[in-house]
């Protein structure tokens, strides 16, 4: 499986989605700059966080105009994963591919630690390899990941079971229902806040952000035996 | 030329912690009668004649990148001002 790791001017978890890919999982990955005008080669897209264009005006929204984010829409329309995380999941909202948007941090500060996660639903190609209800502790490092839709969305959220990570216990950020991370209705694009990239190995004080990878994989590869 | 001014405004249904933050800090320092702050941005424009429908063109602009409607309103005052 070829994953395309995304690389905007201030990204800078690329290398550590990276290093989950290729190291971790030990499938391909390649960086691709921001203007690259096709993903065809890629079976799967993985936005990195970071401060992509400075965070100028708001986070991911400049972003959302670069070249390879046609192509990112193209690749979410053709039922191929999406991950966004943290500045991944700003951008995916700023582009229209999930609903709702992303406030400052409740406390207006950034917040850089460990929180638990509850997995909301496990029937996703992210999360298939979690149980449901499962607590699991992923970081975050953000100051805008305080949630936000209408209710209208919210209620839509909710019945298509789009909710796929919610904060467990506290929430860190003050985000509507305690939401860390959705997907669309089709379930191909996540985007998350917390970093599950920065929990892929117990040296890095938890691995249990690599079953979220490894999800991605093992449905990818049931989904392409049927052609093998 | 057209000097254009946007401003953009967390909309009134979503709480604004930086204008809260600001507001407590005023009554700290002894304002009273505050009833609420609200903070925001301000944007200045400069179009030339070029640009055929300037409130279109600026509306689009709003819609498109520089607010985020789901959680920001927006408004926009348009001059017409001589070129240096």
């Amino acid at each position: 499986m070829k994953f395309a790791v995304i690389v905007f001017p201030g990204s800078n978890c690329d290398i550590d989605m990276y290093h989950a890919a290729k190291d971790e999982l030990g499938e391909q990955a390649e960086y691709v700059w921001h203007d690259t005008e096709s993903l065809e080669d890629y079976d799967a897209v993985l936005l990195p966080g970071g401060f992509s264009y400075g965070d100028y005006l708001r986070s991911g929204a400049i972003a959302q105009f670069s070249n390879v984010m046609k192509e990112v829409v193209k690749a979410a329309e053709a039922g191929k994963p999406v991950l966004g995380v943290c500045n991944g999941f700003q951008i995916l909202l700023e582009a229209g591919l999930l609903p709702g948007a992303m406030r400052r941090n409740e406390s207006l500060k950034f917040i850089c630690r460990q929180v638990e996660l509850k997995v909301e639903n496990n029937e996703t190609m992210f999360s298939a390899g979690y149980e449901k209800g499962e607590v699991i502790t992923i970081p975050v490092a953000h100051g805008e990941g305080n949630y936000y839709c209408d209710d209208a969305t919210l209620a839509r959220l909710k019945e298509n079971n789009q909710i796929v990570f919610t904060y467990s216990g506290e929430n860190p950020n003050g985000s509507l229902e305690d939401i860390a991370g959705i997907m669309n209705e089709r379930g191909n694009v996540l985007g998350m806040m917390p970093h599950p990239e920065r929990a892929v190995d117990e040296l890095l004080g938890g691995a249990d952000g690599l079953k979220l990878f490894k999800s991605i994989v093992k449905q990818w590869r049931e989904a392409n035996a049927v052609n093998a | 030329m057209y000097k254009v001014k946007v401003y953009v405004t967390l909309r009134e249904s979503v709480l604004d912690p930086q204008g809260t933050a600001v507001k407590n800090a005023l009554a700290t320092h002894r304002y009273e009668g505050i009833q609420d702050v609200r903070i925001g941005k301000y944007m200045e424009l400069t179009l030339d004649e070029s640009v055929q429908d300037v409130d279109s063109t600026v509306k689009e602009m709003c819609e498109r990148l520089l607010a985020n409607t789901v959680i920001e309103d927006y408004r926009y005052e348009v001059e017409e001002v001589v070129a240096q």
